[in-house]
């Protein structure tokens, strides 16, 4: 099995092991593995052994490659790479000229010593929740091949889940981190809205989009969030905050931070086990409070009809030109969004505004809510209805009911993976207002420390 | 709009509509494009009158 990220940096800059050893492994077990999971859009190996060799010399001549040294990476295949078209899970896309420069987030986990091993696979322009993508085949879960992985950050969190990786890059819109973290059985962070550079990331819902790191512990997901913050003056969203490092608070603990339990939409509509999972969270953190947060449903509504309108116009030239290039998964979607008046849009946008200050009520005496990051474990690959709660409803949207109304108004959220004897891994999601990552961070590191949540990493 | 329109009047919207966009809609697409505007127009319902009182959009633009 794969060390996590920090145990990696922590061998390579003692000198125990070298860069160019960890690189090497890695990218073995990519070798084996990823033929059965599908993962890899584009594996790295000539920059990866630079890189590696970069890290080793540093440390040889005395100098500090940084605190993630040697760390292997990989990235959803819509960030920008220096030498490669950015795919955005697209065919469209291939034909685009090579990135000149890497997005902000990859040259920043560069910089920190991190190894880029390659690219990974994603719904068609992050316009999904599972994977399945039609250009370069569906990613598929560690914990069971015949079923998803989740999107659309999928490639992601199998790669950390499958062990090919200790650490991947993602990108949430409605849940696109959280879920495929949540249905592969590790950590996925969706920072708040505007605190993480977008700049060389492919946009979708430009009102939402987020990007963040999987990882297969807390630490690790801390590290990379922690040299991947500041601001950026590429990116007119990033909030030009200072860093704020969550690394360093990991072991305060939980006390004094008042934890609730979403009720009402978040408590419904799921299997019995995906509320047994926050249940379990909920008992270990020693809450039986219960919130609700108003009108959830109008909130994934009016995010449905932005991402949507928003989504299309980024692609209006290719939908007028060439739409039978698009996946057959996105195509009819992104053709829809393209035809919503902008009196509706608009609508949506108000509504955002209204819930906005409904949600910060309820968290002018709440510090971290817990919700279930997804309705059911991974679904089959292939699977388009789905019954729950005894009611069958179509299944990819579904998978979003409980991520895409926080993504909306851009709060924080951590999905943590619960431990316990379930056969698919299950998430549940800690969310906190806006900015305050350390009060997640605090609470999945007492989770994990606990053992409550594991991530679930294949042998 | 405070109601979902009927689905046949939302395939005629896609019929003339996307012409004056200049986004023909590929024939094998043309039911699926209406199916899912439909679920946008149902959305839009959805949110229809509801109050939501003076709430600003307007986007923050620095000069």
């Amino acid at each position: 099995m794969a060390a996590g990220a920090l145990a990696v940096a922590a061998e390579v800059r003692a000198r125990r092991v070298t860069a160019r050893e960890v690189t090497r492994e890695a990218l073995e077990r990519i070798r084996v593995r990823d033929p059965r999971l599908g993962c890899f859009t584009a594996v790295l190996e000539d920059s990866a052994a630079r890189d590696a060799e970069a890290v080793d010399a540093a440390l040889a001549r005395g100098g500090d490659p940084g605190p993630l040294a040697g760390v292997p990476f990989a990235v959803k295949n819509l960030f920008d790479v220096t030498g490669l078209a950015t795919l955005a899970g697209s065919k469209i896309n291939a034909g685009h000229p090579a990135a000149t420069c890497d997005a902000t987030v990859v040259a920043r986990l560069r910089g920190a010593g991190a190894v880029l091993l390659g690219t990974l696979n994603m719904d068609e322009y992050a316009f999904g929740f599972t994977t399945e993508n039609a250009h370069h085949g569906p990613t598929r879960n560690p914990h069971d091949p015949t079923r998803v992985a989740g999107g659309s950050s999928g490639g992601s969190a199998a790669a950390v889940a499958g062990g090919l990786v200790p650490l991947a890059l993602g990108s949430d819109t409605n849940g696109s981190i959280r879920v495929p973290a949540a249905l592969c059985g590790v950590y996925g962070l969706k920072p708040t809205y505007g605190r993480l550079s977008r700049a060389g990331a492919a946009l979708f819902g430009i009102s939402f989009d987020h990007v963040g790191p999987l990882a297969s512990s807390v630490g690790d997901l801390a590290a990379a969030y922690d040299v991947m913050q500041g601001p950026d003056p590429a990116d007119p969203v990033c909030a030009g905050r200072e860093v704020e490092p969550c690394g360093p608070r990991l072991d305060e603990g939980t006390r004094g931070l008042r934890v609730a339990v979403a009720d009402g939409h978040f408590a419904t509509r799921g299997e019995p086990e995906v509320f047994a999972a926050v249940q379990s969270v909920a008992d270990s953190l020693g809450t039986a409070r219960r919130v609700t947060i108003p009108e959830n449903d109008r909130a994934r509504a009016a995010a449905t009809i932005i991402t949507s309108s928003e989504g299309a116009s980024l692609h209006m030239e290719d939908l007028r030109s060439r739409p039978m290039d698009f996946d057959p998964m996105t195509r009819d979607r992104f053709l829809a969004g393209a035809l919503v008046p902008v009196a509706l849009y608009v609508r949506a946008q108000r509504f955002r505004t209204w819930y906005r200050a409904r949600v910060r009520e309820v968290f002018a005496d709440v510090d971290v809510l817990l919700a279930p990051t997804t309705p059911f474990p991974a679904p089959r690959i292939g699977q388009d209805v789905i019954a729950v709660a005894g009611v069958e409803v179509p299944m990819r949207p579904m998978l979003g009911l409980y991520t895409q109304p926080l993504s909306f108004i851009g709060l924080p959220v951590i999905s943590v993976p619960v431990a316990g004897p379930h056969p698919l891994p299950l998430g549940v999601q800690l969310v906190a207002a806006p900015w305050n990552e350390v009060a997640l961070f605090r609470v999945a590191a007492a989770l994990e420390r606990d053992g409550v949540t594991a991530a679930r990493i294949a042998p | 709009m405070s109601a979902s329109p009927d689905p046949s009047e939302v395939a005629r919207y896609v019929d003339e509509i996307a012409p004056l966009l200049g986004l023909p809609i590929p024939p094998e697409c043309r039911e699926a494009v209406a199916r899912n505007l439909a679920g946008l127009f149902a959305a839009g319902a959805l949110l229809g009158d509801f109050p939501v009182g003076d709430a600003e959009t307007a986007p923050v633009f620095t000069p």
